[in-house]
């Protein structure tokens, strides 16, 4: 069951509201950023050992772990010839007092739904490159959000660490016997995800006449509306979701999908040109491994 | 995506169940048709049979869950275990978590909650049959069940879900073309008040596409409006003799 939310995490002083929702309506924000920009984003790669894929996402006071595991699993009756997705979102009670322990709740719900509809809809992974023993076994692609730290705009933040972590997850290497037994060996890959084509999201939050987007976790208490956008590399529109109790004009619909489209090609290419660099740096220096890479700063970049 | 795709739209834009690319479904609407309620409304689209109650305003079960100035809403949707075609566990899914979530937040900007302090608002809907469309049918006979519950709104909420199949967009679209099309986008207005409530989309269109299957759902939506209006008013309106 949805109810209105009651508990006081979603309660910030009139006054503050008012110091928020004034500096919007004059096209300026508390932190000095302009309405359409984005925090400052950072992306480490490569962040986790034991991960097959991972990244650790800043954006802004936003932290976003996410976890890539492949397992082998069968695929479902009516794809025999397709690897398996599964997208799981965990707001961990670190991330917020007001995130309690226990099952994932509506909102992480609706954000691990959201990132898996865009990921699948815009064919993001090439899933029948996945298949190991047709009809019979399947990679089964884990894709685990985990937010450490809510500032904020966690669908936008969670959707650029899952397309890091995509891009950077290797396939463990592994044989197939006679008898279709698989032996799997992690200490070496195969080769890379088949990561076929990029797509993100961009929230666009309105207040009054005002679209805004990446916004604080303050700048959502007063936010109305929010329209996630996801946005392929195609300047498609890759999935939609509304989300929370205002409503948008169905002018105001149309512009926060133009900008949304807009500042996501925008992100892509920030992350793409990033990714692209890391990648350079880790073929020139030959054999780093994955934990030192995670683990030094140098690999953290302004996006 | 999802094997050998049939042809469901025919070369002269005409639908595998022998609807033209904009019509609806036959639809039905009822209202008070449960003793118990303080609201409800039964839909149907086609073969999607949705029922809607509402209770209260009233004091929640639990205490803490009001708030000071205004009523809460609390909204689940959920499926019978014999709404599809093969038996739906009757625990909650993901799905329906999310779902309950939309529509309630579909509702929210409509309900004067105001008026109605540290009470909840409670609305069950039940899926009966599924064939597409349940959330957007879902939202037509919720936002029924609150007008026959007497409680203030500020407009009626109306939703449909426009389709891309076989390329075409198709307008109400059913479970097969949800299926085996490209991409599903339910959409939900408050018509008279220009509010749109609900919008979610999977799958993938241009912004052209977008625009034309906006328009092609804002014109479903006022059909859908104007149906739910003669609802209530067959039902509530007195003819002075």
């Amino acid at each position: 069951m949805s109810v209105t939310p009651t508990s006081p995490d979603s309660i910030i002083p009139r006054l503050k509201a008012e110091t928020l929702s004034t500096l919007i309506k004059k096209g300026v924000r508390a932190d000095g950023r302009g309405l359409e920009d984005f925090r400052e984003l950072k992306i480490i790669t490569n962040y986790l050992p034991k991960a097959d894929g991972s990244a650790l996402v800043k954006l802004g006071d936003t932290q976003v772990l996410v976890g890539v595991k492949l397992e082998l699993g069968s695929p479902y009756p009516d794809t025999p010839e397709e690897g398996v997705l599964v997208v799981s979102a965990e707001f961990v009670p670190t991330a917020s007092p007001a995130f309690e322990p226990g099952p994932p709740d509506e909102n992480a719900i609706e954000l691990a739904r959201v990132i898996d509809r865009v990921l699948r809809e815009y064919g993001v992974i090439d899933v029948s490159k996945l298949v190991i023993v047709p009809g019979r076994r399947v990679w089964v692609i884990w894709i685990d959000i985990y937010v450490l730290d809510h500032g904020g705009n966690l669908i936008d933040a969670s959707a650029i660490a899952t397309l890091a972590a995509l891009l950077t997850t290797k396939i463990p290497k592994y044989t197939v016997t006679e008898n279709e037994s698989i032996q799997i060996d992690k200490s070496s890959h195969a080769g890379s995800l088949p990561v076929v084509r990029k797509a993100l999201t961009v929230t666009v939050g309105k207040l009054s006449d005002s679209l805004i987007v990446d916004p604080t976790i303050e700048e959502e208490k007063v936010v109305t509306a929010k329209l996630v956008v996801g946005v392929g590399e195609d300047g498609a529109i890759a999935g939609l979701q509304k989300s929370g109790d205002g409503y948008l004009t169905l002018q105001e619909v149309e512009k926060a999908i133009e900008l949304a489209l807009r500042k996501g090609s925008e992100l892509l290419s920030k992350v793409t040109e990033f990714l692209k660099t890391l990648e350079a740096a880790s073929t020139e220096s030959a054999e780093v491994s994955s934990v030192e890479e995670g683990g030094s700063s140098r690999n953290s970049s302004n996006a | 995506m999802r094997g050998e795709k049939p042809r469901l739209v025919s070369e002269d834009g005409i639908r595998h169940d022998g609807r033209r690319l904009d019509e609806l479904r036959t639809i039905k609407m009822e209202v008070s048709i449960l003793s118990n309620a303080s609201g409800s409304a039964y839909v149907e689209f086609g073969k999607t049979r949705v029922i809607a109650a509402v209770y209260g305003p009233r004091e929640p079960p639990q205490r803490y869950m009001v708030l000071p100035h205004r009523a809460v809403l609390r909204c689940r949707y959920h499926m019978a275990p014999f709404s599809t075609d093969e038996r739906k566990n009757p625990a909650p899914s993901r799905r329906e978590i999310e779902i309950s979530k939309v529509i309630r937040e579909a509702l929210e900007p409509v309900v004067v909650s105001e008026a109605f302090p540290r009470t909840s608002i409670d609305i069950f809907i039940e899926v009966i049959s599924a064939d597409g469309g349940t959330r957007t049918a879902a939202l037509n006979a919720a936002s029924l069940a609150l007008a026959d519950a007497g409680i203030p709104m500020r407009d009626l909420v109306a939703a449909v879900a426009v389709g891309k199949v076989n390329g075409y967009l198709v307008l109400d679209i059913d479970q097969v073309e949800d299926s085996y099309g490209e991409a599903d986008m339910p959409v939900a207005m408050a018509p008279s008040l220009n509010m749109v409530t609900l919008l979610q989309l999977n799958g993938v269109l241009t912004p052209q596409e977008f625009s034309q299957a906006l328009s092609m759902a804002f014109r479903g939506i006022n059909e859908i409006y104007r149906l739910q209006k003669e609802t209530l008013r067959n039902k509530y309106l007195v003819k002075v003799e």
